[in-house]
């Protein structure tokens, strides 16, 4: 019983290592040039790479005192 | 018996020779790094972002927290038994939801807004209608053998959770049944990550493996492996196309789906703590990973060069999380704090 679910694990190993082995692959520098690509496209919208406006900050304290 | 050695035998063969086939694919295809091919992108410089608010209301440590898709509620779940929906731009506090069981170890939003998950210790993943006049209990998913790590809703109607058992799971909400079990890892499923088309996931373990799974098939397409350790917490890239992990191990990993393994490594010499959580900012650049050194260091994501830190916390920093909108990014602590920086 034992060796039989060894002999069954084994084979969804194999398989699993077979779709595993399967996948196209692409060349890392064009998987690294197109990562860079979108971080520079999106660059300019990333509120925390160039910064929040005073005055449109959502999580900042408004500065101004209400009268009460 | 005899029978059954040969045909091991035979099989553990196979098993060797497909892993060596892989190897060699993507050594095939390693024809540089990221921070090669990134010599040429401008430096990021330093980045100081400054804390906004701190969010004062948990009496115990703070476990897990995420956004809700409007970018102003967020949710947070602490050791103190209660689930907080908060409005980040007032800082008050919308909904308190009390736990069945107070260990809980995550927490998630559902795009709608309409409900919220949580689970933990109980081995379970409850789900919460926060729109009702007091949070109702919608669902108790129970089925899972072993501590919940990680949930994410797909819907009002599917749940994703990732368990101690080593396995993840898709539920259906209506029936409160798994429709499917994704079983593969062999340590405890700590996190997972749903892609941004919603039709794969990633899931990192304590086997110190990243796995890529076809969320509607069931079936895990690809394995990742680098880590030494395990790996705490996962999240996709913006465009789906590649993921990072943060590990045990102390350091932060890129791998990229296609080329099939590891691009870049985060990691610095002074820095011997753990890695608890991590997220990235909308451009992908940033990477804000929390360590057990009780700060969220700032990698940038294509150098491999770390470019700030969030200091403030007085424990560990467990999660971290950018809402949709990018505009701010939220750190929760041990210290029983959520803090908001911008």
């Amino acid at each position: 019983m034992t060796s039989n679910s060894n002999v069954s694990n084994m084979r969804r190993l194999v398989e699993q290592l077979k779709l595993e082995a399967s996948v196209e692959r692409i060349k890392v520098s064009q998987a690294a040039a197109e990562l860079q690509q979108f971080c520079l496209q999106n660059a300019a919208k990333d509120a925390l790479l160039v910064g929040v406006p005073t005055g449109s900050n959502p999580f900042r304290e408004p500065r101004s005192c209400a009268v009460v | 018996m005899a029978a059954d050695k040969a045909e091991m035998d035979v099989l553990k063969k196979e098993c060797d020779g497909l892993r060596t086939q892989i190897e060699a694919a993507r050594k095939g295809v390693n024809d540089g790094n990221m921070s090669s091919a990134a010599g040429s992108a401008t430096d990021v410089g330093r980045v100081q972002l400054k804390l906004r608010k701190s969010l004062k209301g948990h009496l115990a440590k703070i476990y897990s927290m995420h956004w809700a898709s409007d970018s102003r509620s967020m949710v947070s779940a602490s050791q103190d038994g209660k689930l907080l929906v908060w409005d980040t731009h007032t800082g008050n506090k919308l909904v308190a939801v009390p736990l069945k069981s107070a260990w809980v170890m995550s927490v998630a939003f559902a795009p709608s807004g309409n409900l919220v998950a949580s689970g933990g210790l109980d081995n379970m993943c409850t789900v919460y209608n926060i729109k009702a006049a007091s949070p109702k209990t919608l669902r108790e998913l129970d089925a899972h053998t072993g501590y919940l790590s990680c949930c994410r809703f797909l819907s009002d109607t599917e749940i994703m959770t990732a368990s101690g058992d080593t396995t993840c799971c898709l539920w259906d909400l209506e029936t409160g049944k798994q429709k499917i079990i994704f079983t593969n890892h062999i340590g405890d499923c700590m996190s997972l990550a749903l892609s941004p088309d919603e039709n794969t996931f990633i899931s990192g373990a304590c086997d110190s493996l990243a796995k890529l799974w076809d969320l509607r098939e069931g079936t895990c397409k690809q394995t990742f492996s680098g880590h030494t350790s395990d790996i705490n917490a996962i999240q996709f890239f913006p465009n789906g196309n590649a993921f990072v992990t943060g590990s045990d191990d102390c350091s932060c990993k890129m791998y990229d789906l296609r080329s099939d393994q590891e691009v870049i490594t985060y990691q610095d010499a002074s820095l011997n703590a753990g890695v608890t959580s991590l997220t990235l900012s909308n451009s992908g650049r940033l990477i804000f990973a929390g360590y057990d050194d009780f700060n969220c260091h700032i990698w940038d994501s294509l150098k491999g060069e770390k470019v700030g830190v969030l200091s403030g916390h007085d424990n560990r920093v467990s999660c971290t999380g950018v809402p949709a909108d990018g505009m701010g990014v939220c750190t929760g602590s041990w210290d029983s704090f959520l803090k908001l920086w911008n």
